[in-house]
């Protein structure tokens, strides 16, 4: 095939983007809390994300005193634990880290990176908000109904979710389903918003391949996300008429407490197949936002374009499309055809070809880079290091002979915690050091910022790294106390108090990261307008923090890709993505 | 979830063919050449709005179609359900209320607004009486003692019937707001967005009832 000239691919027509059509209100409820600019949404949902995990976070902590120091609190007894143990999972990984990486970043940076004025459907965007608040509300509210918060496992499975006996079962449970409903359909207001804007809405120039990874990542786990979620709203809606109905779509003919119940023929199975079809691509929902973001820190602070473009570009699709056939690995224990087993062990080992094609690229843009070592490119190191040894434990549970022995102990604990937890966890955070200063105009006090990368990255090695050895040795997962077992030696008992206490301080790390985040809208330093001296659009906006409509009278107009750094003649080490090439009319 | 699959399979491969397009050869950190070019007009935010909600509405009666078949695989408890022949009624009226949709679409475009006005109240009031068919269809049923818990066949039945309903019932809060917009004195011009989704998502809402009505025919 010829060669094709870059600028050769379609183009918005300026007079397209110049229609849209902003609402200007005057009052401070309209601009800050009915609000349809995206940057404003984009907070809402960054502060309603936080305020909600950081009750996750009480939670784990809860958990831990627990399991460290099992006799000497009375904070929690069986039932609570396995409630707790529930909240702090589903919290984390939709309340918390999809709304913030989507709802969060997706709504601040997409306009901004393609050079939009704004979302393409702002009121939908307004009302995506109000729905993933009302879900937060209407989960919260299970704390306080009689029987408390859902305690079947965050995987929903029935038929102890419904059954007698489980704690929550009395409206908690019931809760959580509805709420769940209510951030699926939020969501999906918010997810067309993030594909079609992408699509429709770049500025002139601003061709695919000339977008910043971040949004190529925040792009395509959207995708997966609205692919996904309705696996998850079918399995609930189903769940919902199991549980209220008496329907058996899912429910078994069962004995409870001595009674026959009502259910007959349901299969538990089909709400596994439902849930993981939704439950896998979930993960990779959280983790390719973190790979953009990443990529873009990585790039930025080593002064250098990233390696591999094109190969990180299409790593993302490749990974997002396999994403949904390696479902079946959650169930490896659950029973199946081992010609079965065989096919998803197979996909599920064969994802680690483009993720390692990421790694080596990320690696590689490091190489010979002008490293700046300052706390956004500390986090992503950080997380360099977190997602591969997270990634070579998922090699171990992906194989089926390895995985049955290994399932239900806290090897698997240990594993998804450092890759689903902590790695994104340390992108997000890499992020906000990162983009802080656009959002408010004020620089994050880079001490605090080094004493919290410090403590939390080498903290949660103490609280995750011991646990992949308890699994070895045994020891099972969601056990609220192990009292005399014979096979669990007195080293995991010390280990168990250990973690507790480095759970402790990483927790505490983050009260001072909060502390950051609110001196330093006061009194931080001053950042400019492109303190990281970097090349995409955001940074080159007339007012930081950008005002509604992001750009000034005229969008800007792209010439370049967003990795020019250390260009070899340039009078500087990194060329905006805005100043044309030499001999290039400016357009 | 063969069925999820293959959907899902076509969708990416649609989705990758396109991004090769736009990408094979794509050389971006090399200096440019050539002219802007422009989208093509066709493509608009609102369709592809609509293309992107569309896929994932599929998505979810995918989905649902999937659950249906395995259930009824993995329990002996499966027993059909009659077919009311009312359902046939109801179709013909959901085919009308497309067609109307269509003939409003036309009118809207060659600014012809009595023909517009009439196009999208026959559509919407096919709708609507579609919608009260299928709640007639489901007391039939329950007069009948095929009650939504008794059996497996039965509970998804009202589920897919009201999974489809429920699309329907958000169609036609856009159509009400066409409508209103209409009697308010926008012009045919005007209109022709909305008139235009609201038409392409009848005529996906009756594919999916086609397909919907054929599986519980079927099985």
């Amino acid at each position: 095939m010829a060669e094709r000239g870059h600028d050769s691919a379609s183009y918005a027509a300026a007079s397209d983007i110049e229609e849209m059509e902003l609402v200007h209100p005057k009052t401070f409820i309209g601009k800050y809390i009915w609000s349809q600019d995206a940057k404003v949404i984009a907070i809402q949902y960054a502060i309603t994300a936080t305020a909600i995990g950081l009750v996750a976070l009480v939670l784990s902590i809860l958990i831990r005193l627990q399991l460290g120091f099992p006799n000497a609190f009375s904070l929690v007894d069986p039932s609570n634990y396995l409630q707790y143990v529930t909240m702090h999972g589903m919290i984390m990984v939709v309340y918390l880290l999809t709304a913030l990486l989507l709802g969060g970043f997706g709504n601040y940076l997409i306009p901004l990176m393609c050079g939009a004025r704004d979302m393409v459907f702002p009121y939908l965007n307004m009302l995506s908000y109000w729905f993933y608040l009302a879900s937060v509300l209407i989960l919260v509210a299970s704390f306080f109904v009689p029987g408390g918060p859902s305690g079947g496992g965050w995987t929903l499975y029935p038929p102890q979710v419904i059954s007698q006996g489980t704690p929550g079962v009395d409206g908690g449970i019931l809760l959580m389903l509805v709420s769940l409903s209510v951030f699926i359909i939020g969501f999906t207001m918010g997810g067309l918003n993030y594909v079609v804007t992408v699509l429709q809405a770049r500025t002139r120039g601003m061709t695919l391949m000339r977008l910043p990874l971040t949004v190529w990542g925040i792009f395509m786990a959207t995708v997966m996300a609205l692919l996904a979620f309705p696996a998850l709203l079918v399995a609930v809606l189903m769940t919902i008429c199991d549980l209220l109905l008496g329907t058996s779509f899912f429910m078994p003919e069962m004995q409870t407490l001595g009674e026959q119940s009502s259910h007959e023929g349901g299969s538990p199975l089909l709400f596994q197949h439902l849930f993981w079809f939704f439950g896998h691509p979930e993960v990779y929902i959280v983790a390719l936002p973190a790979f953009g973001i990443v990529s873009d820190l990585l790039a930025t602070h080593a002064r250098k374009n990233i390696f591999g473009y094109r190969m990180m570009v299409w790593a993302i699709i490749i990974i997002g499309v396999l994403s949904f056939i390696v479902w079946a690995h959650h169930m490896f224990v659950s029973g199946m055809n081992p010609y079965f087993g065989f096919l998803f062990a197979t996909t599920t080992l064969i994802i680690a070809v483009p993720t390692a094609i990421k790694v080596y690229n990320w690696v590689l843009t490091l190489w010979r880079g002008n490293i700046h070592l300052s706390v956004p490119m500390l986090f992503a190191i950080g997380f360099l290091f977190t997602f591969v040894n997270g990634g070579l434990s998922g090699l171990f549970l992906g194989n089926v002979t390895v995985d049955v022995p290994l399932s239900d102990t806290y090897f698997v604990v240990g594993h998804f915690h450092m890759v689903m937890a902590v790695a994104p966890i340390l992108v997000i955070f890499g992020a906000i050091y990162h983009w802080y200063p656009k959002v408010t105009g004020r620089m994050l006090d880079d001490r605090l910022g080094k004493v919290h990368f410090w403590v939390t990255f080498l903290g949660t090695y103490v609280i995750y790294f011991p646990m992949h050895f308890m699994g070895f040795a045994g020891v099972p997962r969601r056990y609220y106390a192990y009292g005399e077992t014979a096979f669990i030696p007195d080293s995991v008992v010390t280990m168990n108090s250990v973690i507790t206490v480095a759970a402790i301080i990483v927790s505490l790390a983050q009260v001072l990261f909060l502390f950051n985040l609110a001196w330093s809208y006061f009194r931080g330093r001053e950042s400019g307008p492109n303190p990281w001296q970097a090349t995409t659009l955001e940074w080159q906006t007339e007012h930081t923090p950008p005002r509604h409509g992001n750009f000034g009278d005229e969008l800007p107009v792209v010439h370049r890709w967003a990795y020019d750094y250390s260009v070899p003649g340039a009078e500087r080490d990194f060329i905006p993505q805005t100043v044309p090439h030499e001999g290039e009319e400016r357009r | 979830m063969i069925i999820s699959l293959v959907f899902l399979s076509l969708l990416m491969a649609l989705f990758g063919g396109w991004l090769f397009s736009h990408s094979i050869n794509v050389r971006p950190w090399e200096v440019p050449g050539g002219a802007l070019g422009e989208r093509p007009a066709a493509v608009t935010a609102p369709r592809v709005g609509l293309a992107v909600f569309l896929a994932v509405a599929t998505s979810l009666f995918a989905l649902t179609i999937s659950a249906y078949m395995m259930r009824m695989e993995m329990g002996a408890d499966w027993r059909s359900l009659p077919t009311p022949g009312l359902l046939w009624f109801n179709t013909a009226l959901l085919v009308l209320g497309s067609l109307a949709l269509q003939r409003a679409w036309g009118a809207a475009r060659h600014g012809r607004r009595g023909e517009l006005g009439i196009g999208l109240i026959a559509g919407g009031a096919c709708s609507i009486a579609f919608v009260l068919g299928q709640g007639l269809v489901w007391w039939q049923l329950e007069a009948a003692g095929h009650y939504l818990a008794a059996n497996p066949a039965n509970a998804f039945f009202y589920l897919l019937t009201a999974l489809h309903g429920l699309h329907l019932l958000g169609g036609l809060v856009v159509w009400a707001r066409t409508l209103f917009r209409f009697r308010g004195g926008a012009t045919p011009e005007r209109l022709c967005g909305s008139v235009e989704l609201c038409a392409l998502y009848w005529h996906y809402l009756l594919v999916v009832w086609g397909i919907l009505f054929m599986l519980v025919l079927s099985t």
